[in-house]
């Protein structure tokens, strides 16, 4: 009989071998993709197992992270002032994923970014608890209080830059929400998110960023640009061709001015000053569609902005003759979201060169030493420094003795430019209130503004860039020259 | 032992008892054991677990006379048996503790500890084990039980039939009082006995009186109808039962042991051909097999749809998270399988804590008791020894085939437990059975041969000296 007995042990040999062979293959050769599955919970309880690093603007987090029990997730995220930086940050919840910052640098953040490798090995060695590393912002938060307390409880946004090197200073939306509502994992936090994405207000929603609106008045700045940068007109002072009443091309419509303003021939800087659809309007027909677009595109227009956090691309598109006439004063289908428009200002402040624009100045890792610096980069060059120099003469006529006085601050000079902005059918709806505008010193402009007021509370006819919007403007520009 | 005196050829063998050997990989069973409770609770609750002492002296006493035991009543036992089971038992009670401390299980309204249990029943099985050696001078003693032990088996595997089913399967019993046993896991024992007491009878005429039927030898049906009667009859239980983990059991052992009988190898085609027929017929009309084998095709597929096809996905990022090295006891997240962790899926926390490396020794463990019992068959020199050692050492080699093959995904899962690692009462307990009769059967196989009576012709016989 002991002949089938050793065939038997070998066949039980090679039960015992075949799980053998099992189970290196799946510890050894699957165990990578098993780790990365999207089902592994053990992801998520690894990635809230450590206090997660901060988002720290003027050198204070305004981010944490608690421990928490109800879970097996260890940490959960905070916020110091939430609603105010979420437009900033994103959020990081437990249980809905994060956005923004919080997920664009969530490698740095963790602390599980090959970037922080060697950091990593270290603390394999002495036995140091893992965090994660942090994210240095170019924000400044004066201006992003007084841009988010500017905006109060009307509903809008303001993105201001730095237009000698493209830094956000300031990128508030309102109305906004308090990520820290729903970073846990309960059915609270669930709720919490619920509400806010049944709020017909989109709290969620980044305005600075991700909204685009048309942008109304404030585009002269662009069409201006345009005719300088083209040749249509060189002086600023001259007299320019333009009819009063204007009809619209290939149109019976005839365009109209607000009120009754010295539009008839009127010279580039009275046209701004007093914001004269006519002249604008027949000045981008003048021009074409391909060299507004063109010079819109050098703007930045028809592309997304990556700051590292996406923003949505402005649009200013192919259409016919009439369509791009309106779309010369920032009506029909020209499309801005308020860091475009911002990017204008900065370009025409910074003598005509557009920094890209970017909210990470640093990123550290946990042991504070610095691993990346942004290099401020040229975007693009949208005008010569000369023909910047007139539009900001223009502009500066704006604030002087405009539409925009309101922005006016003692001793600096400041340039913007007002825009109502009419949307609905018909014009239906109530207006957006823009205001666009920069600061000056003798060591060129620090601050770059683009506010956005869409308040559906205000009476119609109070709706206007320059009461609305240039005030808030004014209060982030200050906040920036003051801190300087 | 005795020293030859006669002059006859045969002589006594005078193989060493090894117990002093088995005594120190006893002690080094549960040292490994009791630092795996350390390990836990150093990287649970950052201290020694007060339990630590209480389980180490536990399962040092259980060890301890499990081998006093053995010392007394077995002495010519294999010396490896009784320390392999002693260390997969201390393993399996350290991480069915490791389980309890899990915060996820202690939430859950129905959380019972199961480690304190695990250890009683544990002393139960040893102390079946010191029954055994007591009670069974000579494993040949069970061969006159070969109808009776027939019909105990045929009536434990009944019995689950009229107790309600427990998460889908009927192989329980309850007793108010004791609790609830799994009468399949002693029936694999006693049947067995019925197969070696059986075969050994009609092995002969299984493996001669045969016709050949399509190049097969077929023996007669009076010969091979009871037995075959028995093995459908507890399969058809089974099925009903819907305990396939055991089906298969029952039907590899069966195999197993007619091979070895008959030495005949159509018997390993036939009951392949057999085993194949019956996998794809109770795949067709069984809901529950199916899902089965659903969830082992592609476990990620069925996530969020089918409960056996998420628990199957789970298992396996458990021990892909385990890795080569492992989390480390106490630190991996092996109890997110929930349901079943610490009996059928316990091999997962093996898997994710002790990883590949920890996995490897595990297996290797249970592939050598069962050489050991292989060995302990090969050593023995009667036939009903013969039959019964290798039907319990294969029929454990399948067990761990099918649970372990069945929570790594290699074969689709059939739900029986990893004998003495699991939390179970009844598996433990019948395992330690197991042991006890292998360590009897090997204990008869190596005791040396009885010095033969001096030879009357002695005298007579010339004996040449250089």
């Amino acid at each position: 009989m002991n002949k089938p007995l050793r065939r038997i042990a070998i066949f039980c040999g090679i039960l015992v071998l075949a799980l053998l062979i099992r189970t290196n293959y799946i510890q050894y050769v699957r165990a990578d993709e098993l780790n990365a599955n999207e089902h592994n919970r053990r992801v998520q309880i690894e990635r809230y197992a450590h206090e997660r690093g901060n988002i720290i603007v003027d050198g204070e987090p305004v981010t944490g992270s608690v421990e928490t029990t109800d879970s097996d997730f260890r940490y959960k995220r905070v916020w110091k002032n939430g609603p105010m930086w979420a437009p900033v940050t994103g959020y990081s919840s437990q249980a809905f994923d994060s956005s923004q910052l919080e997920s664009l640098e969530d490698g740095i953040l963790t602390g599980n970014s090959d970037q922080l490798f060697f950091d990593r090995t270290l603390s394999m060695f002495t036995g140091e608890k893992k965090t994660g590393g942090n994210i240095v912002t170019t924000l400044n938060g004066a201006a992003q209080k007084a841009a988010f307390e500017g905006l109060g409880n009307k509903k809008g946004a303001v993105a201001a830059l730095d237009p000698q090197t493209g830094a956000i200073l300031a990128l508030a939306s309102t109305p906004s929400y308090d990520p820290s509502v729903f970073a846990g994992n309960s059915m609270k936090d669930s709720d919490a998110r619920q509400k806010l994405l049944e709020d017909k207000d989109k709290p969620m929603l980044n305005r600075a960023l991700r909204e685009t609106y048309p942008p109304g008045s404030t585009f002269k700045v662009v069409t201006a640009s345009a005719a300088l940068e083209n040749g249509l007109y060189t002086d600023i002072d001259a007299k320019t061709d333009s009819p009063l009443p204007w009809r619209l091309p290939q149109s019976t419509n005839l365009l109209q001015n607000e009120g009754n303003i010295p539009c008839k021939d009127a010279s580039l800087r009275v046209a701004l000053r007093y914001s004269c659809n006519t002249v604008f309007g027949k000045m981008s027909d003048d021009l074409g569609n391909k060299k507004m677009i063109e010079q819109a595109g050098k703007f930045g227009f028809n592309e997304e902005v990556f700051t590292p956090v996406r923003a949505d691309a402005s649009v200013y598109p192919e259409d016919n003759k009439p369509q791009n006439a309106m779309a010369g004063i920032g009506q029909a289908s020209n499309r801005a979201t308020p860091l475009q428009m911002a990017m204008v200002a900065s370009a025409i402040a910074n003598d005509g060169k557009l920094m890209q624009p970017y909210m990470v100045a640093q990123r550290q890792a946990p042991n504070l030493d610095v691993i990346y610096t942004h290099e401020k980069e040229q975007l693009s060059e949208p005008l010569s420094a000369e023909n910047a120099q007139k539009v900001q003469q223009m502009m500066e006529t704006v604030v002087k003795e405009g539409t925009g006085t309101n922005a006016q601050i003692d001793g600096v000079t400041v340039g913007g430019k007002t825009g109502t902005a009419q949307h609905g059918l018909n014009n239906s709806e109530k207006p957006y209130a823009w205001f666009i505008s920069y600061a000056k010193t003798d060591s060129g402009s620090p601050v770059a503004v683009a506010v956005v007021v869409e308040d559906g509370n205000a009476n119609r006819d109070d709706i206007s860039g320059g009461g609305l919007a240039a005030p808030i403007a004014k209060n982030v520009m200050k906040a920036v020259l003051d801190g300087k | 032992m005795s020293v030859v005196t006669n002059t006859t050829t045969i002589g006594a063998i005078d193989a060493p008892s090894r117990r002093n050997t088995e005594l120190v990989l006893v002690a080094f069973a549960v040292l490994i054991s009791v630092f795996a409770y350390a390990n836990v609770g150093l990287a649970l609750h950052g201290e020694l677990p007060a339990g630590m002492l209480g389980y180490g002296l536990g399962l040092a006493l259980l060890g301890g006379v499990a081998h006093l035991a053995v010392r007394r009543f077995a002495p010519y036992a294999d010396p490896l048996l009784l320390p392999l089971a002693t260390l997969l038992n201390g393993l399996g009670l350290a991480f069915i503790w490791r389980l309890d401390q899990s915060e996820r299980f202690q939430a859950t309204d129905n959380f019972v500890a199961a480690a304190s249990k695990q250890l009683m029943f544990s002393a139960v099985g040893v102390a079946l084990l010191v029954g055994v050696l007591i009670a069974l001078k000579d494993h040949r003693i069970l061969q006159r039980y070969t109808y009776i032990s027939m019909l105990v088996a045929l009536v434990l595997l009944i019995l689950p039939m009229f107790f309600p089913a427990v998460n889908g399967a009927k192989i329980w019993i309850k007793i108010p009082g004791v609790g609830t046993i799994q009468p399949g896991e002693f029936a694999k024992i006693i049947i067995a006995v019925f197969f070696a007491g059986y075969l050994m009878v009609k092995r002969d005429a299984l493996a001669l009186a045969s016709r050949r039927f399509m190049g097969l030898y077929l023996p007669r049906g009076r010969d091979l109808g009871p037995i075959l009667m028995v093995w459908a009859f507890s399969i058809l239980i089974l099925v009903f039962e819907t305990d396939l983990g055991s089906s298969l059991l029952f039907f590899g052992m069966f195999v197993v042991m007619l091979y070895v009988a008959t030495e005949r190898t159509s018997w390993i085609v036939f009951g392949l051909l057999m085993s194949g027929a019956g996998a794809v017929g109770v795949a067709t009309f069984e809901p529950h097999v199916q899902d089965r084998v659903t969830a082992w095709l592609d476990p990620f597929a069925g996530w969020g749809k089918l409960a056996a096809s998420e628990q199957m996905a789970k298992s396996l990022m458990a021990f892909g998270s385990g890795g080569t090295l492992g989390t480390g006891l106490g630190q991996g997240n092996s109890d997110l399988i929930g349901f079943a962790a610490n009996s059928d899926f316990i091999l997962a926390t093996v898997g994710e804590e002790l990883g590949l490396a920890g996995m490897m020794g595990v297996l290797l463990i249970y592939g050598l008791i069962v050489e050991r019992g292989v060995r302990t068959a090969l050593a023995a020199r009667d036939p009903f020894g013969k039959l019964l050692a290798i039907g319990l050492s294969g029929s454990f080699a399948i067990q761990v085939f099918v649970v372990a093959g069945g929570v790594m995904g290699l074969i689709p899962l059939t739900g029986m437990t990893m004998p003495f690692l699991a939390a179970g009462g009844s598996s433990v307990i019948a395992n330690w059975a197991l042991i006890g009769i292998l360590v009897r059967i090997s204990d008869t196989a190596r005791r040396p041969a009885p010095a033969p009576a001096p030879s009357p012709d002695a005298e007579m016989t010339q004996v040449v000296r250089p």
